[in-house]
C-alpha cells in the first residue's frame, strides 16, 4: 500500500517537474524543476536502495554545473528568460 | 494518516514550485518537497536515505540555488499570457500520456488504480531478519564498499569534475590577475627552523 502511493507520488512529481521545465521562461525556476524531476526519480528508484545515492550524486554535481551556467548567462546577458537565446536565428 | 500528509504535502508543493510568482518562493517549495520527501522514506523504512536527503538536497543544492536566485535581480511579477496557449495540445498528449500509463502499470503492485480487479497482494515474511537484522546503513556498506567499489569511486570522480567545471565556468576575466598562485619553487624552498618561532609568553591569556 504504502509502495503503489510512493510510485504514484513519484509519478505526479515527474510529470509536474516536464511542465514546470517546458512551460517556465525563468531559467531558474527550470532548473529548480529538474531537480523536482530528479527527485521523483529517485524515489522511484528506492526499491533497490543502492542506486538512489548515485542520484543523489549526480543531481548534486548538476545542480552546480547547472547554476554556473546560470550565473554566466545572467553575468553577460542580464536576463535570466529563456527564451532570449536567438543569435542562432540571424 | 501521516502517509497521506506528507503526500498532500508533496503535491501541493510540487504544484506550487511551477505557479509561484515570485522566483525565490519557487525555490522555497522544493525545500518542503524535498522534507515531505524525507519523511516518506522513513515510512517506507529506509533510515539512511531519508538522513541523506536533506542534507545533501536541502543543505547543499537548494542552498546553492537559493544563492544563485538572490544573487540576481529576478523581476517578481511574470506575465502569464502564453500559458493557456498550448493547453488543448499539451492537455491531448498529457491525458494520452496517463491512458498509457494505465496500460504499463501492473494491477497488482498498483491496487488504489482504477484498473485494479479483486486480488489480494500477498504478505510474506522474512525470516533472515528475524536472525541478525542488519541496519540500512550495514547493508549499503557490505556491497558498496566491497564488491562494487568501482560504482563509488567514480560519483566521487563525477563531483571533482563538476567542482571544476563550476569553477572554471564562472571565472571570468577580471580575476584573472587577481587570482593567487603559488611558486612552487619557493615553497619548496622554505625551511621551517626559519619560519617557525616559539613564544613564551601567550598574549592572550595571561
Amino acid at each position: 500500500m504504502m509502495l503503489e502511493h510512493i510510485l504514484v507520488l513519484s509519478a505526479y512529481l515527474f510529470s509536474i517537474g516536464i511542465y514546470g521545465l517546458i512551460t517556465s521562461r525563468n531559467m531558474v525556476r527550470a532548473l529548480m524543476c529538474l531537480e523536482l524531476i530528479l527527485n521523483a526519480v529517485n524515489i522511484n528508484f528506492l526499491k533497490g536502495n543502492i542506486f538512489s545515492i548515485f542520484v543523489i550524486a549526480i543531481a548534486a554535481a548538476e545542480a552546480s554545473i547547472g547554476s554556473a551556467i546560470v550565473s554566466s548567462i545572467y553575468r553577460n546577458r542580464k536576463s535570466t528568460r529563456i527564451n532570449q537565446s536567438t543569435l542562432l536565428n540571424k | 494518516m501521516i502517509l497521506s500528509v506528507l503526500s498532500s504535502l508533496v503535491l501541493v508543493s510540487g504544484l506550487m514550485v511551477v505557479r509561484a510568482k515570485n522566483p525565490v518562493h519557487s525555490v522555497l517549495f522544493p525545500i518542503l518537497v524535498f522534507c515531505d520527501t524525507s519523511g516518506l522514506l522513513l515510512l517506507l523504512g529506509l533510515d539512511f536515505s531519508a538522513m541523506i536527503f536533506p542534507v545533501v538536497h536541502i543543505g547543499a543544492i537548494a542552498v546553492s540555488f537559493l544563492f544563485v536566485v538572490m544573487m540576481f535581480h529576478i523581476q517578481i511579477a511574470e506575465i502569464h499570457e502564453e500559458v493557456l496557449r498550448y493547453l488543448p495540445v499539451s492537455g491531448i498528449i498529457g491525458l494520452i500520456f496517463w491512458w498509457e500509463m494505465f496500460f504499463i502499470l501492473d494491477n497488482e503492485t498498483i491496487p488504489l488504480l482504477p484498473t485494479q480487479r479483486n486480488t489480494t497482494s500477498l504478505r510474506y515474511t522474512v525470516y533472515a531478519v528475524k536472525v541478525r537484522s542488519w541496519t540500512n546503513l550495514e547493508t549499503l556498506g557490505n556491497l558498496l564498499y566491497t564488491y562494487y567499489f568501482v560504482w563509488f569511486l567514480v560519483p566521487s570522480l563525477i563531483l571533482l569534475v563538476a567542482m571544476i567545471g563550476a569553477i572554471v565556468l564562472t571565472m571570468h576575466r577580471t580575476t584573472h590577475g587577481a587570482v593567487k598562485r603559488q611558486d612552487v619553487f619557493r615553497r619548496n624552498a622554505i625551511s621551517f627552523r626559519r619560519t617557525i618561532m616559539r613564544r613564551t609568553t601567550d598574549p592572550i591569556t595571561r
